[in-house]
């Protein structure tokens, strides 16, 4: 966007007292902080991670159910882990602490079994036996902030065609969502999985506001960084949706290529099915591991830069300010561009998705 | 490590929930809004199409009416003509039946000019006859009137005979 020539002054100093307003706010904290040294690979890590609370701000974090499965559901607040007074362990030299309730322990965020009422470490690791989380988490309770959304807006933007018809809508959200779905619909699906593409249209839509959403929502701040596309948990299970839709999808066309590779001497199958199996399966890893990574490092970086704040708002308070500035204009500019990488992520799923599907159903050409 | 093995939880979340957002979407958002934007596609192929159908009808119609107009134009030239040649021939045939006319009532005049001329000829020839034998008559009672004169003749026409 080219702002107006007298529009350009003004705008730099807004954006330059706001920077020094978020800034001067950030080191302040910093300063207010515990005391300990600032840890700023335990930190990032923390954000990145899922969670059982959502961390508002220091002192500000709201409790989420915690759901687990040990001879029975048992359903209780996260607030009796983060209430309770933290346990003391000692992991190599380091000191870590762990949260006790009802027989369970909270350590890194991962849910034991007390023994004897203690979390016993080894190696640097709990001994202790888990138990299966179905805790509705940080990045759960994300997930489901962004179905709802995607309910409320979509269901929102059919109710248009019921009520004006096949009308090209003239206001509403439908006008924001209806190039969307076209673009999926005829600029994705339809160029690459060729005339049966209809079938997957709705997979893909779902895909991708599924994963744009997600993306999105792991920018709002004041959120705990809500990571879900980032984390590997979710993008398997998406990945998965495309490689089971794929397989199933597949014609004598698509599997006689894997299993019987054409104009191939029969003496070289043992080692061309093998590649091909290989081929099959690392499609879904590559869609899994590439929207974890991008997702994930957009939201390391951005942590990284707010975390250098503190890294030299401990050496020197003037440090600290000196570098906010830099850093949050670093940060922002980050934040610009993980708008455009969550989009072309959701985009770049859903289209190799498509790939995928289309080479399943292609006929063959001679 | 943590980052990069999947929990079981957010596995069974993500599951359920995508599952639940593609069968309610699916049905509640994704079928109308696709079945609606297919429909105006298909509204806007048939307008097209209907469009250059008209566009078609209406060239068609156009060189029709320019056919018609130049086979107007061509019929009005012929009748023009035709009027033309007709009054041409209509003219001509009347003068010449005019001329003919007049020759055969010219002809007609010479014709008893011509008998009314040998019917005053022929009466003239007979009136001179009569006036002739009269005459005659009236010359030869002269002639003869006495001996003498007769031997005279008689005498001429022996010598004219022994002439011969």
């Amino acid at each position: 966007m080219v702002l107006p020539r007298h529009m350009n002054t003004p705008a730099i100093k807004t954006i330059a007292f706001f920077l020094f307003f978020i800034s001067g706010t950030s080191v302040a904290l910093a300063g207010s902080s515990k005391g300990e040294k600032f840890d700023p690979g335990g930190t990032i890590l923390h954000h990145v991670k899922d969670a059982h609370e959502i961390h508002v701000m220091d002192g500000v974090s709201i409790s989420l159910p915690i759901i687990i499965y040990d001879d029975g559901l048992k359903i209780f607040s996260s607030s009796h882990f983060y209430h309770s007074e933290p346990k003391e362990v000692m992991i190599g030299d380091a000191k870590e602490h762990y949260y006790a309730y009802n027989g369970y322990a909270l350590f890194h965020e991962k849910i034991y079994k007390l023994d004897h009422g203690a979390l016993h470490i080894e190696d640097g690791h709990p001994h202790n036996e888990k138990v299966a989380d179905f805790s509705i988490t940080k990045n759960v309770s994300g997930m489901l902030f962004g179905v709802f959304m995607m309910f409320m807006l979509f269901i929102a933007a059919a109710k248009h065609y019921k009520k004006h018809g096949i009308a090209a809508p003239k206001k509403g959200i439908v006008r924001a969502v209806e190039p969307l779905v076209l673009f999926i619909s005829e600029e994705v699906a339809r160029p690459s999985i060729g005339h049966k593409y209809q079938r997957y249209v709705p997979f893909l839509l779902t895909l991708f506001f599924f994963i744009w959403f997600g993306n999105l929502l792991g920018l709002i701040p004041f959120l705990g960084g809500m990571n879900f596309t980032g984390n590997i948990a979710v993008t398997m299970v998406l990945a998965s949706f495309t490689f089971i839709i794929t397989s199933f999808s597949g014609n004598k066309h698509y599997w006689g290529h894997i299993f019987a590779p054409p104009g191939v001497p029969v003496a070289l199958y043992p080692l061309l099915i093998p590649i091909e199996i290989i081929g099959v399966l690392s499609k879904p890893i590559v869609l899994m591991l590439r929207l974890f990574a991008n997702i994930t490092a957009g939201h390391i970086i951005i942590l990284a830069f707010t975390s250098l704040i503190f890294i030299f708002g401990e050496m020197s308070t003037g440090a600290g300010y000196g570098v906010s500035v830099v850093s949050m204009a670093f940060s922002i500019f980050m934040n610009f561009l993980e708008l455009l990488v969550g989009f072309l992520q959701a985009y770049v799923f859903v289209l190799l998705s498509a790939l995928y599907f289309g080479a399943a159903v292609e006929e063959v050409h001679h | 490590m943590d980052l990069i093995t999947p929990g079981i939880g957010l596995v069974f979340w993500t599951t359920l929930s995508f599952l639940i957002v593609l069968f309610i979407l699916s049905k509640a958002a994704w079928k109308p809004m696709l079945k609606a934007l297919k429909e105006r596609e298909e509204n806007i192929d048939g307008a097209l199409a209907e469009a250059e159908k008209a566009r078609q009808e209406m060239a068609s119609l156009q060189s029709d009416n320019e056919k018609l107009l130049k086979e107007a134009r061509e019929e009005r030239d012929r009748m023009l003509t035709e009027a033309r040649d007709t009054h041409g021939t209509i003219v001509g045939k009347a003068k010449g039946d005019a001329k003919a006319e007049a020759d055969r009532l010219i002809a007609g005049a010479r014709e008893e000019i011509r008998s009314e001329k040998r019917a005053a000829q022929t009466e003239i020839k007979n009136m001179v006859a009569q006036l002739s034998i009269e005459i005659a008559e009236k010359v030869i009672k002269e002639r003869l009137s006495n001996d003498e004169k007769q031997k005279a003749l008689v005498n001429s026409l022996i010598e004219d005979l022994n002439l011969n």
